[in-house]
């Protein structure tokens, strides 16, 4: 006999992309569709809300339709639908998520909601199997998490920002330096191209936190850019660019290193937006190369929003028993929690 | 012929059903919770008690705006996902063409349905009722409900007023129009899913992929980028 497929599709419009997928039994693509909306978000300099909720609302159905096509799979075949249900901009939430809610009603289908960052987590799963313990380092615009987990579905938050994100900082470091939105890239590509040569501040809080803070090396970088123009001096950007970088990087390094350590861990597993940061791979790939734990970097493709991610970690969650009915809302500030089968 | 209808672009949340020239049922709300969280259910409900399966659906109608930018967002979402994945046509209505025919259906002379929107303001349109047709006089619009009034005035025509926002304005409608101005009684305020139904029946289906809400106005941010374009030239 043989053992039916797992077919999920995912669905994801927290941020300012529309993203449908379908992944067969968790792990392997059929297809990964992602409107993004960068090009009109641009001009205003960031993702605004309202603007983001309108561009779901365009393109909701034709991302559905194809990445079916793609997939070459009917709306019927599928076993589950996940979609992301937080966090993230409320408007945005809800396009995906009452899609998938008369979606999985019009088909009779059962509806999983899953978290945005666990999703992050599972696009690992894309790409390696998971062996456990492991640990998860999420950096994105909105997060920057230490997060363990001891089977599938467990999430359990170890450390996080007291303030900024990791990728908001490079935001703001991006504009205090007139770089283009989003900022991230060029700042990784800037850092690339000169020495660290500013001596930036790191934020290692208190003893055996695992923490993070990145409001006051935003401040100094900023202090530093406005006493060089006070003196008539001019700043490198590469130099600047590759100090902060730096500190950055070694914070989340040095942190993952010992959390590592302290919990016993088989893999590492790289998530979220800012992943595909070229710096922190290499920083990450070197450091661990000689240590007797796997490091498993997603492909850009995943790192970035997508709903491959939501699929696979949905696959899991479904297997789990997790069920959402038609009342699933859009739930803006949703924590990242422990699923078990009597959860929900 | 089995229509469903959508309405959740103002605070009442209405469903309905119409199988060829019956209204097979209808739910409304008219209170201030969660749209989201409660449409759905209420279409599932709504289906189940009167037999209907998604299936049998041969048409999706939705008020497709002006109101509440969320509100009709979550409509018009589910409105296109169920049309799409039924492979049946969708027609979109405008709000207030509902809530003209839910009040002004037997009134003669001119329907001016509205829902406020902040700061004086109202989103409104002008229709009236011919040979049970119902024809839009002024297209829908977001204006100051004095400078509304002011206008109809110069027409010296008897108005309709239907809302659930009548409160907020019928100072400024009285002191415009005086007795010109009749009010629709409090049963006749919520917009009725059954007319949604019925007036979307009978409107060509839209282009279901490309069908996005009518918010009358832009988004803040790209109202003002498009100002300050017009600035810099
Ligand atoms: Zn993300």
């Amino acid at each position: 006999m043989t053992i039916k497929d797992q077919l999920i599709m995912g669905i994801e419009t927290s941020c300012d992309e529309t993203a449908v997928a379908i992944v067969k039994n968790g792990r392997e693509i059929l297809a990964n569709v992602v409107a993004s909306q960068i090009e009109s978000h641009k001009r205003f300099g960031g993702v605004v809300p309202e603007i983001a909720s309108r561009h779901h609302v365009e393109q909701m159905t034709m991302v559905l339709e194809e990445a079916l096509a793609q997939a070459k799979v009917d709306v019927k075949e599928l076993d589950a639908i996940a979609v992301t249900e937080g966090p993230g901009l409320v408007g945005a939430l809800l396009i995906g998520v009452n899609a998938a809610k008369a979606l999985a009603f019009a088909n009779n289908i059962p509806l999983v909601g899953v978290h945005h960052i666990a999703g992050h987590i599972y696009a690992n799963r894309l790409v390696a199997e998971m062996e456990f313990p492991l640990l998860s380092l999420v950096v994105s615009g909105g997060h920057t998490e230490l997060v363990y987990m001891k089977e599938h579905g467990h999430f359990e938050v170890i450390g996080e920002t007291r303030d900024d994100a990791a990728g908001e900082a490079y935001d703001k470091v991006a504009r205090t330096l007139n770089l283009p939105y989003p900022g991230g890239p060029h700042i990784d590509r800037l850092a690339h191209e000169g020495k660290a040569t500013i001596d930036l501040p790191r934020a290692w809080l208190e003893e055996g936190s695992y923490d993070f803070s990145f409001s006051g090396l935003k401040s100094a970088v900023i202090n530093v850019v406005h006493n060089a123009q006070q003196r008539g001096e001019k700043i490198v950007p590469e130099e600047l660019a590759a100090s902060f970088q730096e500190s950055v990087i070694d914070v989340l390094v040095t942190k993952t290193v010992k959390a590592v350590k302290e919990y016993e861990v088989k893999q590492v597993l790289l998530a979220g937006g800012v992943a595909a940061n070229k710096g922190l791979r290499e920083t990450l790939s070197t450091t661990f190369a000689d240590m007797d734990v796997e490091i498993i970097i997603p492909p850009l493709s995943l790192c970035t929003d997508n709903a491959a991610m939501i699929a696979a970690a949905g696959s899991v969650l479904f297997e789990k028993g997790q069920r959402a009915d038609l009342t699933l809302n859009g739930n803006p500030g949703l924590e990242i929690t422990i699923h078990n089968e009597s959860s929900r | 012929m089995k229509v469903l209808s959508i309405d959740t672009s103002n605070y009442v949340l209405g469903i309905g059903l119409l199988d060829g020239e019956t209204v097979l049922g209808e739910y409304i709300s008219n209170i201030k919770k969660n749209h989201s969280v409660r449409v759905m259910p209420a279409i599932q409900t709504l289906m189940d008690e009167c037999g209907v399966k998604p299936g049998d659906l041969s048409k999706i109608v939705v008020a497709e705006g002006p109101g509440s930018y969320t509100g009709v967002r979550i409509g018009v979402t589910i409105a296109k996902t169920l049309a799409w994945t039924l492979k049946i046509p969708l027609t979109g209505v405008s709000s207030l063409e509902v809530a003209a025919a839910s009040a002004g259906r037997y009134f003669d002379g001119y329907v001016s349905p509205f829902f406020d929107a902040r700061r004086g303001q109202i989103y409104t349109g002008l229709y009236k009722f011919e040979n049970q047709k119902l024809l839009v006089e002024k297209e829908d619009q977001l204006v100051l409900s004095v400078d509304w009034v002011k206008m109809l005035n110069e027409m010296d025509h008897k108005v309709l007023f239907t809302s659930n926002d009548l409160k907020l304005h019928e100072q400024v409608i009285k002191d415009g129009l005086g007795d010109k101005a009749i009010f629709a009684e409090i049963t006749e305020h919520n917009p009725r899913p059954a007319e949604l139904a019925l007036l979307g029946r009978d409107k060509e289906p839209v282009d279901l992929h490309t069908f996005v809400p009518n918010y009358i106005r832009l988004a803040e941010a790209e109202a003002n980028w498009l100002k300050a374009q017009e600035n810099n030239k």
